[in-house]
């Protein structure tokens, strides 16, 4: 169990010292490095990242998707009885789908092109059920209809080329709650899609969380996309969680500089622009050979002599209990460190 | 070029791909309509971004400017030269004035080249160096875009993409062109890496006096970095604009549409908002709505939209909408339009009523 929810509701499913490590030829990846969050039941939770930190291994890894040859995978992932780490293959296939279920980024490749859409979700609710051909179908219209394909009972016949993007990732959604999971997985969902679609899929994803108390647990680059759905966010950072907590908390209160470098370099539609965009310095490290102590150390112009010695994600605030960060400094000075040009940011290095 | 002459002038530039088929015969039996009757102008000096959605002819319009495609009809002239029409040969010298960045850096540099040799390439093919000279030269660019002179014996897959997209643009810089068109220069990148790159652009643009025609979806971007804006939908310029009116007080309602469909990294801020939101998907270019192609998702679509393509009107200090209803606006406003000379030919001449109502529509 996190340390963090100690005492809150029964988590529905929990992760706990999560490490994911792939063999390649140049090395050892060290892809999710110690990993451990809860998802509490009903909530939409945001884990937040850029590129390679490890948050769409996470979730591969919930869902048995990592296993292969060459990966080694330690710590739990603890859901109903179940430890989806040590799983068998059988075990989970009854898991997958029935219970959790996963959206991926690209609606272009995730979807066969050879068969039709409405085919592709009966296979699924076949596999698993034993019910008719027509029923299935009939099921397959539903499902398709209440992800707001409009014309469903003609669309299941369509193939995926037919469909435009915002509708195929509709249509992975359909798929993705045929079984009538407790918990949606969904991988940078509105990533592939323009703004304009990408607000019609958040508004789906919102409606299907208060509507059926599905757990979400949104994987995303966009902070925009966080602080529109998500209850509770987890930054990631080169394989670690570096800052949890509420999505007002993460946003007003941020306490991890990396957090504050995220936000800094937005552009925000309802501000004045900035001069200069603040930035930060560097690229996110190597995870063949991470840095020694705090992982963002090389890129964080605050640091000193103590973030040689990795900080584990524990409350560092008297106020504030389910709020968790992997950082040195002292929280009183970060009120002031994190005030750059009247806004939250990483200070420039000069 | 007289002085104040625009460095580049697009008018009513056309570009259809036919769409073919036939047994025996190939018979040309639509078009997509990528870029329609698109008319702009980029001083020097000046960053003019372009906004829209996936197929909204961006990208065609970016080459069509560059001659990588050839238009349909109409004209395009740089530095006061027509550019339509011109030989491989005639354009090649032209081309070292006009460069571009691409969006993709894992695509846009050829794996098997060393880095000196992708940005000195250039150089040689134009004959302006050679021998010690080139690798002087791209040492000085690399070490310009943040890079060090150590890259330049090493591989594209060895560098991230973010310095791989600086690796693009020393190339671009190399010829010390006047104009670069930037096509989605940062959509690939992560954010961190993002603020880098556009701090970069915005500081080579002081430096070497270069104009910018920078393509991107991120509303917020292209407001940083652009003087003006001008907003695609289907293939039609819908509104133009000086970038900040654009964003306090957007006159098309699809303008209206897409920024109030940007999500605000602030949880109360975006709660507070009560933003547009469009129905359905773009149609097909293939066979576009008629008349305002913008009628068939428009909250504020009636009968004449669909019947009359409402002419490009100015309201005044560079702005300008091509819509029936616009938003945002007075009825003193309205009354004092007049069509801009850059409407396309198509368009009716039937200026926004006066007598109707206009609510001003917020984000």
């Amino acid at each position: 169990m996190s340390p963090t929810t100690a005492g809150g509701p029964q988590p529905l499913l929990s992760v706990d010292d999560l490490h994911v490590r792939f063999a390649t030829e140049d090395g050892v990846v060290r892809a999710v490095d110690g990993v451990s969050f809860d998802l509490r039941p009903g909530e939409i939770l945001g884990l937040v990242g850029e590129s390679g930190c490890g948050k769409s291994v996470t979730a591969q890894t919930m869902m048995g998707l990592t296993r292969a040859t060459n990966s080694t995978i330690s710590g739990s992932v603890r859901f109903g009885g179940n430890d989806l780490v040590t799983a068998s293959d059988e075990q989970l296939q009854t898991i997958r789908g029935r219970e959790v279920s996963m959206v991926f980024q690209d609606p272009m490749t995730s979807l066969n092109p050879v068969y039709r859409v409405g085919d592709q979700i009966i296979e699924q609710i076949q596999a698993h059920k034993g019910v008719d051909d027509d029923e299935a179908k009939e099921r397959a219209r539903e499902l398709l209809a209440s992800v707001g394909i409009p014309n469903a009972a003609e669309r299941v016949d369509d193939y995926p080329y037919e469909f435009s993007g915002g509708m195929r990732q509709r249509a992975m959604i359909a798929m993705a709650l045929a079984l009538e999971p407790r918990i949606l997985i969904a991988d940078e969902p509105t990533t592939a899609l323009d703004v304009t679609i990408q607000a019609q899929i958040l508004a789906l994803i919102q409606r299907l969380n208060q509507e059926r108390g599905l757990a979400v647990i949104l994987i995303t680059h966009d902070l925009g996309v966080i602080a529109e759905v998500a209850d509770r966010v987890l930054v990631m950072y080169a394989g670690q969680i570096v800052e949890e907590g509420t999505l007002d908390e993460i946003f007003y209160d941020p306490q991890h500089p990396y957090t504050w470098g995220l936000m800094g370099s937005l552009t925000r539609l309802d501000q004045p622009p900035p001069d200069r965009l603040p930035q930060i310095g560097g690229a996110p490290p190597s995870l063949l050979a991470p840095p020694t102590g705090c992982r963002f150390r090389p890129r964080c112009p605050h640091a000193f002599e103590k973030c040689g010695e990795l900080p584990d994600l524990e409350v560092r605030l008297s106020n504030a209990a389910g709020h968790a960060d992997r950082c040195w400094l002292d929280p009183a000075d970060k009120k002031r460190l994190r005030e750059v040009e009247g806004r939250i940011g990483l200070e420039v290095p000069a | 070029m007289a002085n104040g002459d625009p460095l580049l002038q697009v008018e009513h530039l056309v570009k259809y791909f036919p769409i073919k088929s036939g047994l025996f015969i190939d018979r040309e039996v639509a078009a997509v309509h990528a870029v329609d009757d698109v008319s702009l102008t980029l001083h020097e000096g000046e960053t003019l971004g372009l906004v829209g959605e996936s197929g909204c002819g961006k990208s065609t319009l970016c080459r069509a400017v560059m001659q990588l495609i050839q238009p349909t009809s109409g004209s395009v002239r740089f530095r006061g030269q027509e550019l339509v029409g011109r030989s491989r040969k005639q354009m090649q010298v032209i081309r070292r004035e006009m460069q571009m960045i691409f969006q993709d850096p894992f695509a846009s540099l050829n794996p098997r080249k060393r880095v000196g040799q992708i940005v000195g390439d250039p150089l040689r093919l134009h004959g302006l160096a050679s021998g010690n000279e080139v690798r002087r030269s791209v040492q000085q660019l690399l070490d310009r875009v943040g890079l060090s002179a150590e890259h330049y014996n090493r591989y594209p897959h060895e560098f991230s993409g973010g310095q791989r997209q600086r690796i693009g643009i020393a190339r671009a810089l190399a010829l010390r062109p006047k104009l670069i068109i930037a096509d989605e220069p940062v959509s690939a990148l992560d954010v961190s890496i993002q603020a880098q790159i556009i701090n970069l652009l915005e500081d080579l643009q002081d430096e070497f006096g270069l104009s910018y025609i920078f393509v991107a979806h991120d509303l917020g971007v292209v407001r940083h970095v652009s003087d003006r804006i001008a907003v695609m939908y289907l293939g039609k310029l819908v509104e133009r604009s000086p970038a900040a009116m654009l964003y306090e007080r957007p006159i098309h309602p699809y303008s209206v549409a897409l920024l109030s469909a940007v999500p605000i990294p602030d949880p109360k801020a975006n709660a507070a908002r009560n933003p547009v939101v469009l129905e359905g998907d773009v149609p097909s270019p293939v066979d576009p709505p008629s008349a305002c192609r913008f009628h068939t998702r428009c909250p504020w679509a009636t009968e004449i939209c669909s019947e009359d393509e409402p002419p490009l009107a100015d309201y005044g200090s560079g702005q300008g909408a091509a819509c029936h209803h616009p938003r945002n606006v007075d009825s003193k406003m309205i009354a004092a339009t007049e069509v801009a000379p850059d409407s396309p030919e198509s368009a009716s001449d039937t200026l926004p009523d006066q007598a109707e109502p206009v609510a001003a529509t917020t984000r």
